[in-house]
Order: C-alpha cells, then structure tokens, then sequence
C-alpha cells in the first residue's frame, strides 16, 4: 500500500468515525422510540422486542400532522420572506457599499447576541395588541426577524464572491438594475442562496423558544409537540424520542435530499 | 312558502348558527399521567357539552410554568383554564391574575374536598382553583431486602432508623443501594426534599423578620446528614438523580429505601411498570426531631385566568374534571389505580379504589398530617412545606439547590456551601425589599 493510499484511507476512516460521532445521538433517540419505557430507562442494549406503542401513544395524545404542517409553513413563509428581503438588501451592500454598510452588517450580526427571553415580554404584549398570539403569521414574521441577520451576510458573502464585471457588462448591455439581478445575480448565485435558504428553513424548524412562548393550540410547530412528552414525574424517554423522531423526520429528509446543493453553496466560491 | 317546510329549515339554520358558535376552551396542562388521562377522558364532557370545544396545550411543568406566568402576567388572554400549583395559587391570586372559585355548581360537593388541599388553593378563605389531585411524600422499602436484614418497620421511622437500615441493606456489589434520595438540583427537586428534612430536623427558611436561616444549626444538621448518608450508603451519580432517575432505580430493584412522592406509590405497585411491585413496602416520611414538616403537600389543580374570555364556561369545566363524578369515570375507564389521588374524601371510601390501591391510607394520612400553614418547628412568616410561598423562591431554591448539590458531590464543604447559600439568599431578599441593608 503506498503512502497516498494509506492517508486516503485513514482519512476515511476519520471521517468515518466523525460522522458516526454525530450520528450516535440520533440514531439512539430513533432507537429508543421503539422501545418499551421500561426498556428505554434499562442499561443501555441495541437487542430488545421492538414495539411501536411510544409512536401510537404519543400519536393518540396530540395530533401530529396539525404541528407538521405549522411547522412546514411558518420554516418555509418564513425562509421566502427573508430572502425577499435580504436579497436586495444584500445586493446594495455587496455592489453599492457605502461608508456604514461594514457597520450596519456587524449592527445586524448583534442582534443575534440579544439573548431572546430579553425582549420576550414587549414581543408578547405587542403581539397581544395586534391579535398575532398564537398565529402563523405572528411566528412567521418572528422567525423572519429571527433569521435575517444570518440570511443577509451569508447572501452578502455570496454576492461578494460574484465578479463586478459580470454585472457591469450587463449594465453595458441596457440591463436595468431589476434585469440584472434576475437575469445575472440570482441565476450565478443560485447555490449560495439555496443554501442559505435551507439553513433558514433548518433553524426555523428548531427554534423553540419563540415557538413555546407565542403559540398555544392554533400554531404550535413541531417543537412545542416535543416539549409535551418530557416530564418531571414519570417515565418518557421512549415517548420523547418517538415524538422526537416524528419531528425531524421531515427536515432530516429534506436535508438528504438537497445535501448536494447544500454542501456545493456552502463552498460556493471557496476555490476561485 | 308553507310553514311546514320553513319551520324545519329555520330550525336547521338556528342549529347551525349555535353549531358554528360552539365555545372554545383553551385548557393548559402539565404533561403528568393524571393530566394525559384528563385529556383522554375529557371526549365525555364534549358529548355532554356539545357547545363547549377542548383545545389542549400540554407541556412539561417548567416550560408549562414560563408560559402560564408570561401570559398571566401580561394579560395575554391565551388560556381558559390553567393548571397550576399549590404554590402559583396564592401568589396570582393575590395579585387578581386568578377567577375566585367560590360559587360552584350545586352538587359539586366540596366538603368532600380534602382540607389542606383546598386550603392550599385559597387565598383570604376563597379558593383560587380547584385541585384536580394531590400528593405527599412517604417511604418506599423492599420488604424482602429488610426481612433478609432482620429489620422490623416501625409505625413512624426515625432518620436515625433509616440510616441505620440503610446501612444494613446497602450492597454495592449487588447493585443495591441503601437508600435513594433527590440530588438533582432544583426548587422542586433536591429541595422539595431537603425542605422537609430540614423542618423535621426544627429547622426553616425564614425567621419572623424574614431573615435566612440557611446556615442554622438545623441546616446544617440536615444538610450534614443527607450528604454523609447519601455517601455512604446511596446510589452512584446521587446528585443527578431526581424523582424520575430515582423511580428507574427503585422499580428496577436498585434501591432499599427511597422517600419521595406518594405518586410514586401507584408505579411502583404496578407490575408492568416495576420488578419490585410484590416487595414494597409502604411507611410514613421519617422524623428527626419534629413530625412538623416531615412530609410535603402539592397538588396540581385547576383555575380560570382574570384574562380568559370565557370565565363561566371555563367554570363548567373546572367543576366537572374535579368532581366525584369525574374521580368515577376515571376508575372506570383507566383502571382504580389510575384515579386521581388525593384531593376527596368520598375517593377513599370508595372500595374499589381501596383494592386497587392497598397504599390509599398512607397517602391520606400524609396529606392530612401536611399542613403548609404551619410546618416549621420555630413559627415562620410563610406557607408552604417544602416551599416558601414568594414569588423569589423559585429562584432561591433552585440557587440553594445547586449549593446543596455542589455539596453532595464533594465540591464544597457543607457548611462552607450553607454559608454562600445564605449570602445570595440575603441578597436576593435585600433587594426583593424583604429585609434591610
């Protein structure tokens, strides 16, 4: 075996083992969803009688599909909005910059600092007064806002990346500023922005605080079914993690399906 | 148009209008197993209120807390109905957040309501919420590790006896500890326990001018005590360990003796559930120096927001998931066993339930030897058991429970962690204005 050979291979096996590192844990929750409670608590086994009581009960208690689908529409409402915004917002700052625009994207990135449950109560009561408690709209508009600094620089970097000349010979050829973006930007940055987009989908579909505190029976995502099956008193490992396995089913598929253009816009102008 | 035929079509069109204006209750609970069969067995109240519709939110106890108090607090108006606990419900009652409870239905029956139970519901003699059912803390043993042990059970244990049985019984080699005991930190984990030892041991939180006594000879008793016999004789990990990790041990066969709540009575009792269900044996929470305090009273129970927009409707509701009527349809359809414990008098009459459940006269005595209004050995300006009726417990329990913790795990000293114990508490009641500078 040559030297080459034998790096590639213990670099496989690296990645290997990394992968399996964080796999584990999920793998071991979608295990223990078929567990019985008292096998779920007992010394830790990969044998045991599968059952798929844990998946009835937590399906008897609470309906499942009504989460998922609040959940499908507040991640994507709340993605498509965002890259409504932050496209353009990014395109001036990338090709238009002004003397504040570095300030403005770190002022942005600040935000994300703010710890949440420090602005959790004039969020709530300004909620209350325009009637979005415990709608879709109100949880799409928070995740927006939520995700918007991340969208906006991750976009910014893309654009960034994008030769000006492309878009100048366009403006050299009449395009106006609309026509350029929809004919040059969007279609040479499509990978950046999908990715970005799925990370927005990816965060919206976990977030939990926002989910517990504005929501109560109408627009509870996925999150707020989960936190229905942990208890102080009693046993609930088998049942959280078969509702813990039903909840990221979805974005775990998804997340399969698109990798490819995941992974190809997050090294989206790596190698120049 | 002949009045034949519009009389039926009015009448469908009159249906139709009370149909779509069906009222909507929005119920929060806890996600305990009392509170899931509630759910399940609430399909009864809609076939007897058609024009009533259940919205659920069901969440676990902390989070469930956060919600209901930024909601109630902010007059958010999301919830119809509440549950919260004995300790929520003087405090938001005596701010107006809650609905008095005092004009029931007729045939609610509420002399059948155990006294200290809806005593710890009320505020200035009304109560606040209805309890839905209730709990106290008692001794599990494995009969079959004391007989091999050549122990007797006595009628009230001493701490003294429960460490010297402990001892007896301990078998690490076996797996078996001597006792199990709260160590996860928390004001409704390690401190809900340590609490009560220290109020059996004449100890209490507060003195008449609301001046900590953490680090008081009978904390430090207490604490000194818990510590070296968790040590010595308790499970590996004791102080991640919290009702839930104590219950696996327990049923499991890892434990011989656990106090905790009498929740935990009808689990361990069940076969399915538990491998020790013929080997348990039941006693009252032990004493040390006083039987004042030995033993906690929570329960979770039911109460209408000021904020809800559906007050009466909600008390229709209320009244049914906490009446006798409801303790029987629960017996019936989920088993005696399954009944929610502890909060009528008529439950424990009821012979059914007495089969099901040979543990029912342990748990009523404790619940009615508990007595929040008066639980300290020395008079205290609070009620509560094992806690302190102001709003700044939650967080100084859960700040001395980390002390304690940080104590059990050998981290620091036990008087050395009562005494940082006693500064932050000093501090928070300081600026929380109880106390001066």
């Amino acid at each position: 075996m040559t030297n080459s050979t034998l790096r590639r291979f213990g670099i496989g096996l690296l990645a290997w083992a990394v992968a399996f590192v964080i796999f584990f844990p999920i793998f071991w929750m979608m295990l223990t969803g078929f567990k019985t409670e008292a096998d779920a608590i007992a010394d830790p086994s990969l044998i045991f009688p599968p059952t798929l009581d844990s998946y009835a009960e937590v399906q008897q208690r609470a309906d499942y599909f009504k989460f998922a689908l609040n959940s499908v529409i507040v991640s994507f409402g709340s993605t498509i909005l965002a890259l409504l915004i932050a496209i353009p917002s990014a395109y001036s700052m990338a090709f238009l910059p002004t003397k504040r625009t570095k300030g403005t994207l770190l002022w942005m990135l600040s935000t994300k600092m703010l710890p949440p449950v420090g602005v959790l109560v004039p969020i709530y009561l300004l909620f209350r007064d325009t009637g979005l408690l415990d709608t879709r709209t109100g949880l799409t508009i928070v995740y927006t806002l939520m995700n918007l600094p991340i969208v906006v620089w991750m976009l910014y970097t893309f654009f960034k990346d994008l030769p000006k000349d492309i878009l100048e010979a366009g403006r050299m050829d009449g395009a106006n500023t609309l026509q350029e973006v929809w004919h040059l930007l969007l279609p040479l940055t499509l990978p950046g922005i999908a990715s970005t987009g799925l990370l927005s989908v990816i965060l919206s579909w976990n977030e939990a605080f926002w989910s517990l505190n504005l929501t109560s029976s109408q627009a509870a995502p996925l999150t707020a079914y989960i936190a229905s099956f942990s208890s102080p008193e009693g046993l609930f490992w088998a049942k959280l993690s078969a509702a813990s396995t039903m909840a990221i089913a979805p974005i775990l598929v998804f997340g399969w399906l698109t990798q490819k253009q995941m992974v190809r816009g997050l090294t989206f102008g790596a190698v120049k | 148009m002949k009045l034949s035929r519009v009389l039926p079509l009015a009448g469908f069109a009159v249906a139709s209008t009370f149909a779509a204006h069906a009222e909507t209750l929005t119920v929060a609970t806890v996600n305990n197993n009392d509170m899931v069969i509630m759910q399940r067995l609430s399909d009864a109240f809609e076939q007897s209120h058609p024009d009533i519709d259940l919205e659920w939110v069901v969440l676990e106890e902390n989070v469930l807390r956060q919600r209901l108090t930024t909601d109630i607090a902010t007059n958010g108006g999301q919830f119809d109905v509440m549950t919260i606990g004995t300790y929520e419900a003087p405090i938001w009652a005596e701010r107006g957040w809650l609905t008095p409870l005092d004009s029931l239905p007729a045939d609610y029956n509420r002399e059948d309501l155990l006294k200290p139970v809806i005593d710890g519901l009320s505020y200035n003699g009304k109560p606040y919420a209805l309890p839905f059912y209730a709990e106290s803390s008692m001794m599990y043993y494995r009969k079959d590790l004391f007989q091999k042990a050549g122990i007797e059970m006595t009628e009230q244990p001493s701490w003294n006896d429960v460490q010297e049985w402990a001892a007896k019984t301990n078998d690490p080699a076996n797996d078996i500890a001597g006792i199990c005991l709260r160590g996860k930190p928390g004001w409704g984990e390690n401190m809900a326990f340590v609490s009560t030892l220290v109020n059996t041991y004449g100890g209490r939180w507060f003195d008449m001018d609301w001046q900590p006594q953490i680090n008081s000879k009978p904390w430090q008793d207490a604490v000194g005590f818990y510590v070296k016999l968790l040590n010595d004789y308790g499970p590996a990990g004791a102080s991640s360990n919290g009702f839930n990790e104590n219950l696996a041990l327990f049923s499991r066969g890892n434990c011989a003796i656990w106090v905790d709540s009498t929740v935990a009575a009808g689990k361990l009792y069940n076969p399915a559930e538990s491998k020790v269900a013929n080997e348990v044996g039941f006693a009252p929470a032990p004493v040390a120096v006083t039987p004042k305090g030995s033993h906690w009273l929570w329960s979770w129970a039911l109460a209408i927001p000021s904020s809800s927009s559906a007050k009466e409707t909600a008390k229709t509701f209320v009244a049914w998931a906490t009446s006798q009527d409801y303790i029987a349809l629960a017996g019936e359809r989920e088993g005696w066993a399954s009944a929610p414990a502890g909060t009528r008098e008529s439950t424990y009459s009821n012979e059914s339930y007495q089969q099901a459940a040979p543990f029912a006269g342990f748990v009523l005595n404790a619940i009615r030897g508990a007595d929040p209004t008066d639980s300290t050995l020395e008079p205290s300006p609070y009620t509560g058991v094992q806690y302190v009726g102001i709003p700044e417990f939650q967080a100084i329990g859960t700040r001395v429970g980390q002390m304690v913790a940080a104590a059990l795990t050998g981290d620091q000293p036990v008087k050395q962690a009562l005494d940082a114990a006693q500064r932050a508490t000093e501090r928070t009641m300081t600026r929380a204005g109880y106390i001066e500078n």
